[in-house]
């Protein structure tokens, strides 16, 4: 079973955003990476760069194939993790910690009414409980 | 994932990472029942398969085996086989499972009548075991067979797990291991016995997804990628199985295009920034000037690797050109080829 931490915001596509003042940290869900397989590259934007909510932010590459993941909220990228594109694999051995992506800063609050909370996520992914960190 | 009418999974629950790497330090057990295998018997069985593929099947010895190519009279390759000599009037032809049908056609197209032609790859299962331990795992539920004696691309009659089996020192991944044939109905029983034999050395059992990761760093060709119907032997890099002083069908348009010099050949490149994938543009000089064939991460020699074919001037080692991945172009270098050998 896919873990689901209580505190944290989701999209329908598999994206998590923590929040921490006015940045936001994004990553992807513990179940996208187990759906992803071993991941061998990530392809993230500039820091500086703007991106838009539902828009592409970059490309997760496992062994199988390559997948579009979408930015969760608008804003401006303040840092990406240059760790995750050193060490491609800790997208799976910790999604929600040291596989984190980018940190945007958000540009408006009021996207966040369009995630997803942890329940909402569990239930997009068809799981009826548990939760949890990594 | 449905593969030519099999169910088969991409991975097993270790992953195609963890499968690959067991396959190189351990061993992995790889269902492959989908191939196709050909049977066939008679006085002139061997002559017959002479003219059909192209390398030197006459020169086999009972107990051979040789890969090779199906060709046809274009010179262009059909599928890409391989042939055992299981007796003195009796071969076995190991065929890709998505070109069964065509072959099936192809030979019944040029055999003579008086070899007799059985396709049995509906009623033949093949299971693998690949990797530095396929050896000691084998030998432990072999009888009637000596596994460690089997000689690379030797075959022999053995009893695997109690069936009957035609043990082969074959293999498509780079490393030490073996093939074996068995009928349908005792499959399940040797695949378990392999499995339970193999549990404390760390076999693991392989998907789709690492056996192209295995073959792929050992620069073996896959039907559909690198080869297929328009594509001639000597620009796929497959001149070695061609013996051009005999006759087989295509052999003088092979010949030409082998003393002209092909106009693209296939090579391997490193790609940095990216993984290339099926299908790709070869950009040089702003133009786009090849497709990738094949592209992977490469898990031992943690690179992200590619087949393509690009002209003749850029095939050298070292030339420098770029594989467009999403509208950007990444560098890639061409590199010598295979990416992975095993050490001796």
């Amino acid at each position: 079973m896919s873990s689901v931490p209580e505190d944290l915001r989701y999209s329908k596509e598999h994206e998590w955003v923590r929040l921490g003042g006015d940045a936001a940290t994004i990553g992807i869900t513990h179940f996208a990476q187990e759906q992803l397989g071993d991941v061998v590259f990530v392809e993230l934007p500039e820091k500086g760069a703007s991106v838009r909510q539902f828009s592409s932010l970059g490309v997760v590459e496992s062994v199988k194939a390559a997948s579009d993941i979408y930015s969760p909220l608008s804003g401006e990228v303040v840092e990406r993790n240059v760790k995750v594109i050193e060490k491609p694999e800790l997208v799976n051995q910790s999604p929600y910690e040291e596989g984190w992506l980018l940190k945007v800063k958000i540009a408006d609050k009021g996207e966040l009414s369009k995630l997803l909370s942890a329940e909402d996520y569990r239930a997009h992914i068809g799981e009826t409980a548990g939760a949890g960190g990594d | 994932m449905p593969f030519a009418g099999y169910e088969m999974p991409i991975q097993y629950p270790a992953g195609i990472v963890a499968e690959h790497r067991a396959v190189r330090t351990a061993a992995g057990l790889f269902d492959l029942s989908h191939m196709g295998e050909f049977f066939f018997r008679g006085n002139g069985a061997g002559a017959a398969l002479d003219g059909l593929v192209s390398s030197d099947i006459a020169g086999l010895e009972p107990g051979q085996a040789r890969y090779g190519l199906l060709t046809n009279e274009r010179g262009t390759i059909v599928d890409d086989v391989i042939v055992y000599r299981l007796g003195r009037e009796q071969y076995m032809m190991v065929v890709n499972a998505a070109n069964i049908d065509k072959d099936h056609a192809h030979v019944e197209r040029y055999l003579p009548k008086d070899v007799q032609f059985k396709d049995r790859s509906a009623d033949v299962a093949l299971i693998a075991i690949q990797g530095p331990k396929a050896e000691g795992i084998l030998s432990r539920v072999t009888t009637e067979g000596d596994v460690a004696a089997l000689q690379p691309f030797a075959v022999e009659h053995a009893h695997v797990a109690g069936a009957e089996a035609t043990l082969a020192r074959t293999g498509y991944t780079g490393e030490d291991g073996f093939e074996v044939f068995v009928e349908n109905a005792d499959a399940e029983r040797v695949w378990d016995a392999l499995m339970e034999a193999g549990r404390d050395d760390g076999l693991l059992p392989i998907g789709l997804g690492a056996r192209d990761t295995l073959r792929l760093e050992a620069r073996f060709s896959l039907y559909g990628n690198e080869i297929d119907e328009t594509t001639n032997p000597i620009e796929a890099g497959l001149a070695w199985t061609c013996k051009l002083d005999k006759q087989f069908l295509g052999r003088e348009t092979i010949a030409k295009v082998k003393e002209t010099g092909p106009e693209r050949r296939i090579v391997g490149l490193v790609v940095d920034g990216g993984v290339a994938r099926h299908g790709y543009p070869v950009q040089s000089g702003g133009a786009m000037v090849g497709r990738v064939t094949s592209g992977t991460y490469g898990p031992t020699v943690d690179k992200n690797i590619a087949l393509a074919y690009v002209p003749t001037a850029l095939s050298k080692v070292g030339t420098a050109v770029a594989v467009r991945i999403r509208d950007r172009d990444v560098p890639a270098t061409v590199v010598k080829t295979p990416f992975y050998r095993r050490r001796e």
